[in-house]
């Protein structure tokens, strides 16, 4: 474990994200570790989805560079999955739970190629990974929204990344469907793979995350979270006014 | 006139059928594309890009002083492209909405069109009368090689889609998701606007720039109605837009004074108001049976349950039990224990009532019933 954690993941430098010349991220410098399952935390507005979107290409940073194993993320998407808030998509779209699923190897298969038994048999067993295999040929808009998050999740698993980023998966689901998530990302984990997660529950960072990365438009800290999650960053991310108990 | 003599009229008359071929093949890529735009959110983008394209019409007569239908359509595809390009350019520089940004270019754009007309009418040019057949159209001037061209565009439409469909299908469904895998996202969305916008221009001879959009989101809005499956709703709404063409050219055709796009127009809304009211998991009819039937199973449910709190407390399940005792309770009516006997789960014998075995065990699972379908 700890000879994996000397390898990094993702580097970022520099990185700067501006709407309408008010900066959302300023100047972010970040290394992730491989094989770390990493929550982000902060306040609303603290940038935490903007930074996984940037990092992403989703949205176009003013300045600053994302590297993912040594080089730069655009050659090396294939090693890296997004899971987007639920919220971000209409769910009355015409489709059903296995098409959207089989859409996490749409990048592999490239352009114009359409996905065959090989790419079926993944999204079935990603869909079994996530206990929705009996729903495959459900409709989308008839799936509860924890049902919807393990889609979304399924869909992720399916492109068999290195690397994984997920926009608050945990948001609008039960606590099964949360532990069935977490169990999922620490099983991701234990392949040596690295999940970076944004989070809202603090309470449940120590006994879900082993890193952790503090965030308010500047990174406020960034490392293992026995070492940092304390009170003195919560203050420093959140404010003064902000008391939480730490579990030790 | 009867439909088998217009049937047959169909086949022998020249002109009507290549109007009716025309209306048809526009109704069906407009079905097509417009699905696309539906889904895309865009419904009203096609609006603003049809308004876009009259100045476009008119610069054209101004700059070649002829009414070829070719050289007008061209200003018009070329003004309706500027249009769609300005509003997302608005979009995304400045910070108002993209309704804010299609009402500004649609309002705009029209209004120097509509200008551009009448300056158009006053000049001393013979050739003038009739450009505003573009403002509601006019099906009956179109001609076999508009509607060939009609045919060649409608092809290489759907041979794009086929190609790009899984790209199509990622893009309408998560935009953001098709940037990650490593698709370029602004090739397919101008693939897909340049498409909306050949479509109306295709369009705009036949139904003109005020119903053009109507064209584009009825067919498409009806087919969404039927299907859960993107491919059977974009084919099921060209079929739609198809059937428009046809059945409004004939109305149009069979009575005097009918203008034929309005009729088109008109017969995609029939569609539209059909698919809402009838379609079978969406429409309004269903939703509403569904609804009372609902209603009446839980009635019926409550009842029984209520009867069965009642029969658990004696030792014999067919304990008979005076009628009365339900009157205060809510769900009950004389109805509901006509249904219950009716179905054998109680036995009524004068004022009084008494479970059956089928209905015990009914009861009995009714908890375990509803905690199986929320789950």
């Amino acid at each position: 474990m700890k000879a994996m954690k000397d390898e990094i993941a993702v580097a970022i430098d520099d990185l700067t994200v501006a709407y309408n010349y008010k900066p959302v991220l300023w100047d972010i410098d970040l290394t992730i570790p491989k094989g770390v399952l990493m929550a982000i935390v902060g306040p609303n507005g603290a940038g935490k989805s903007t930074l996984i979107k940037a990092i992403l290409g989703v949205i176009k940073p003013i300045a600053g560079s994302v590297s993912v194993f040594g080089k730069p993320y655009k050659k090396q998407r294939q090693l890296v999955a997004y899971v987007p808030q639920k919220g971000s998509v209409d769910w009355d779209f015409p489709t059903t739970a296995l098409d959207v699923v089989l859409m996490g190897t749409y990048g592999g298969l490239g352009w114009i190629k359409r996905p065959g038994k090989t790419e079926k048999k993944a999204a079935l067993e990603a869909l079994e990974k996530v206990g929705m295999l009996p729903y495959k040929s459900r409709q989308i808009s008839q799936l509860s929204g924890g049902q919807q998050q393990r889609i979304f999740l399924a869909r992720a698993l399916v492109q068999n990344a290195e690397i994984y980023f997920m926009d608050e998966p945990f948001q609008g689901v039960d606590a099964t469907t949360e532990k069935a998530i977490i169990n999922i990302l620490k099983l991701l984990r234990k392949d040596g793979k690295t999940v970076v997660v944004v989070h809202h529950d603090l309470q449940t960072v120590p006994e879900y995350f082993d890193w952790v990365t503090f965030l308010n438009v500047k990174k406020i800290a960034t490392g293992p979270v026995k070492d940092i999650f304390n009170n003195e960053n919560l203050i420093k991310t959140y404010g003064i006014n902000y008391q939480v108990s730490v579990q030790e | 006139m009867t439909i088998l003599e217009y049937i047959e009229l169909l086949f022998n008359d020249y002109t009507l059928r290549t109007i009716t071929m025309g209306t048809a093949i526009l109704g069906a890529v407009c079905g097509m594309l417009g699905s696309f735009a539906v889904l895309r959110k865009q419904s009203l983008l096609g609006d603003a890009i049809s308004h876009a394209a009259l100045p476009g019409i008119a610069i054209a007569f101004l700059i070649t002083g002829a009414k070829e239908s070719n050289t007008l359509l061209l200003g018009a595809l070329i003004s309706g492209l500027i249009g769609a390009f300005w509003i997302k350019a608005i979009v995304t520089k400045t910070h108002l909405k993209s309704d804010t940004a299609l009402g500004l270019i649609l309002s705009l754009f029209f209004g120097v069109g509509m200008l551009l007309l009448t300056f158009i009418q006053k000049q001393a040019n013979a050739n003038q009368a009739g450009l505003d057949k573009y403002l509601f159209g006019q099906a009956a001037t179109l001609l076999e090689k508009d509607v060939w061209f009609m045919a060649s565009i409608t092809g290489a439409c759907l041979i794009v889609l086929l190609l790009f469909w899984k790209e199509f299908k990622l893009l309408l469904f998560d935009a953001d998701y098709t940037k990650t895998l490593g698709f370029n996202v602004k090739f397919l969305d101008g693939l897909i606007t340049s498409f909306i916008v050949a479509a109306i221009i295709l369009g705009l001879q036949t139904v003109g720039v005020v119903l053009m959009s109507a064209m584009l989101l009825a067919p498409a809005a009806a087919a969404r109605q039927w299907t859960n499956s993107l491919a059977i709703m974009v084919g099921l709404a060209a079929t739609f837009g198809a059937l428009s063409g046809v059945v409004g050219t004939g109305i149009s055709a069979s009575h005097p004074n009918l203008s034929t796009g309005p009729v088109i127009v008109l017969v995609a809304s029939v569609f539209v108001l059909v698919s809402f009211i009838f379609s079978p998991s969406r429409g309004l009819l269903f939703k509403e049976i569904r609804f009372r039937q609902n209603r009446n199973d839980l009635k019926l449910h409550k009842t029984l349950s209520f009867m069965y709190d009642i029969a658990k407390t004696h030792d014999d399940i067919d304990h008979p039990h005076s009628v009365r005792i339900l009157n205060n309770f809510h769900g009950y009516t004389k109805k509901s224990l006509h249904k219950l006997e009716e179905e054998n789960l109680i036995v009524v014998i004068g004022t009084n009532w008494s479970l059956t075995k089928k209905g015990f065990q009914k009861a009995e699972n009714l908890y375990n019933q509803h905690i199986e379908i929320n789950d």
